[in-house]
């Protein structure tokens, strides 16, 4: 039997990673920012554009048919890879924000009421925490955040009870967070919802492209996901919904192609998924993200999350090894990035030095101020890995982190 | 291992950032404004003493990288006992100097030359000019706090 390929095969299909950055061959450490893209992926976009270009489900033409089968096979394709039970459940839009933005004003100006609580975790990126505050504004609603335990960043699970009143609406919190490297139990945080009749919404933009997502086993109503960290296009993302609860919902955009019919005063909507997308959607994008999901399937998405926990413990280990070193996140059981700061030298100098070896980083604070402020710093270097990354590439990081120490005389 | 950034990163610089000047609070302030910048998280508060159109003394706190601390301290040295036109004309040269590298003839920069790296890096050309940006808003007694974006 043929074994499969090492993981750092998969290297060659990324051309971006094969180049020379300052005279030193790229590290490219900005997964949680955004992936590379195989060729498979840059070919769909540009076979399209070439071959099949025409818009969806208005044309009767053959290049429209053509676009049109390829945008649904998508959505039928999506739905088979977070293993939803209907394909209408899946709901195209530009990525994780638009698809949280789209639940607070679909769902949210809806249902939540004032007095009710929105509640989210204080590990949040900022676009789980800025659309509620908005609809906060709104309704006259107000937040709670499920506290952090401290530099370990891990939900403070003991709290849960408390924190889950008989006020609360929804439960909105990340699976995997940008800035700690925690996973979060999401079976266990959504039964516990679910038991109170709490709405959930999973941000699973960091686990997506790194592990099997089945929101049926999860049993999370909602969840969001961007293409661009899965090795797909960028402005591709979905939100997943539950079909009895988006039956429920009212758009939250007009145009074409979510209507039904339209009069001068009076319109009615077309049926889920169609009524959540007015206007021309993004073709070829959609289609190309069905290559990425195709490709990390073939990758094996099993495997990309053992080398996440793997490539994950190892930075870490190395960067403790390393000594002066601030560690984020849980020690044990991490996703595959590394938050921290070297003593005394400031996430910027961090990142410009390793940027003029050739390794790209990112400082700063991840879009997460409030987690930052509530962990007392202003910002940490983030290394954050996918499957072609290698632990050659990691002893190099180290190898720069060392002689950024020795620069600054730490 | 990073010959390349011995220009941006000088001794001078490097003492500045370990040590800064003029840091902390200033009693009997008349101007003062907070800078921030988003992308990165950093803010600082500059406290300046004004007297006759005359910067009599200025103090500043924050945290930041070392570009940004080391920019600051050494703007505090520089604008001490300068006329508010004085000011706006070092803002305008040492603008031009970490922007373009450029160096205007009969300029006033002074030791705020070692900064001339700047312009090689993009990215941190708002950490260098930061502390100037809240400097120049406190003197133009605007409320707001300034941002780098």
């Amino acid at each position: 039997m043929n074994q499969p390929p090492s993981l750092s095969e998969y290297r060659k299909d990324f051309p971006a990673l094969h180049q020379q950055v300052h005279g030193h061959p790229l590290i490219y450490l900005d997964n949680a920012a955004t992936s590379q893209k195989p060729q498979v992926v840059i070919d769909a976009l540009s076979r399209f554009y070439q071959c099949d270009n025409a818009n969806v489900h208005r044309g009767i033409h053959e290049l429209s048919n053509r676009a049109s089968a390829a945008f649904e096979g998508t959505r039928e394709r999506a739905g088979r890879f977070i293993n939803a039970s209907h394909t209408d459940e899946i709901i195209f839009t530009r990525g994780t924000t638009e698809s949280i933005n789209l639940v607070a004003n679909a769902w949210g100006n809806q249902f939540v009421k004032a007095g009710d609580v929105i509640l989210l975790t204080e590990m949040e990126h900022h676009s789980n925490i800025v659309p509620w505050q908005m609809l906060a504004r709104r309704t006259g609603a107000t937040l709670a955040f499920l506290p952090v335990t401290g530099d370990d960043g891990l939900l403070d699970l003991s709290r849960l009870d408390d924190y889950l009143t008989s006020k609360v609406r929804l439960l909105a919190f990340t699976h995997i967070s940008n800035a700690l490297g925690t996973i979060n139990p999401v079976v266990e945080l959504c039964e516990q919802a679910r038991k109170r009749g709490i709405t959930t919404l999973v941000d699973a933009a960091q686990s997506a492209g790194h592990r099997r997502l089945d929101v049926q086993e999860l049993g999370c109503d909602f969840l969001a996901l961007s293409g661009h960290k899965m090795c797909g296009p960028t402005g591709i993302g979905l939100l997943y919904g539950r079909l009895d609860l988006l039956e429920t919902m009212t758009p939250w955009q007009g145009g074409g192609d979510m209507i039904s019919s339209v009069d001068y005063h009076e319109s009615t909507w077309n049926k889920v998924p169609h009524k959540f997308e007015a206007g021309t959607p993004n073709i070829a994008d959609t289609i190309a993200l069905h290559t990425a999901m195709d490709y990390l399937d073939q990758v094996g998405r099993d495997r990309i999350a053992e080398h996440d926990l793997e490539i994950g413990a190892y930075a870490y280990h190395q960067l403790e090894r390393l000594g002066k070193v601030r560690l984020f996140g849980p020690r044990q059981q991490r996703a595959g990035l590394v938050s921290f700061l070297l003593h005394n030298i400031h996430a910027h100098d961090v990142v410009t030095f390793a940027d003029q070896q050739g390794v790209a980083l990112r400082g700063g604070h991840h879009c997460t101020q409030p987690l930052m402020k509530k962990l007392g710093v202003s910002s940490t270097s983030r290394a954050s890995f996918y499957f072609y990354n290698t632990t050659e590439e990691v002893d190099r990081m180290i190898e720069v982190m060392g002689g950024i120490q020795k620069f600054f005389g730490e | 291992m990073f010959e390349e950034l011995n220009d941006l990163y000088q001794q001078v610089i490097m003492d500045h950032s370990k040590k800064p000047h003029n840091f902390g609070m200033l009693a009997g302030a008349n101007c003062c404004a907070r800078g921030q910048n988003p992308l990165c998280g950093d803010q600082m508060q500059i406290y300046l003493k004004t007297e006759d159109n005359i910067v009599q003394d200025l103090r500043w706190e924050g945290d930041g990288c070392a570009i940004f601390k080391a920019s600051s301290s050494l703007m505090t040295d520089s604008l001490k006992g300068k006329t508010r036109e004085e000011v706006k004309q070092l803002f305008e040269e040492f603008h031009a100097l970490i922007t373009t590298g450029k160096i205007v003839p009969n300029h006033h920069l002074g030791k705020l030359e070692v900064l001339s790296g700047v312009n090689r890096f993009p990215a941190r050309v708002k950490c260098a000019l930061l502390g100037w940006r809240a400097a120049m808003s406190a003197l133009e007694g605007d409320q707001q706090p300034v941002s780098t974006e």
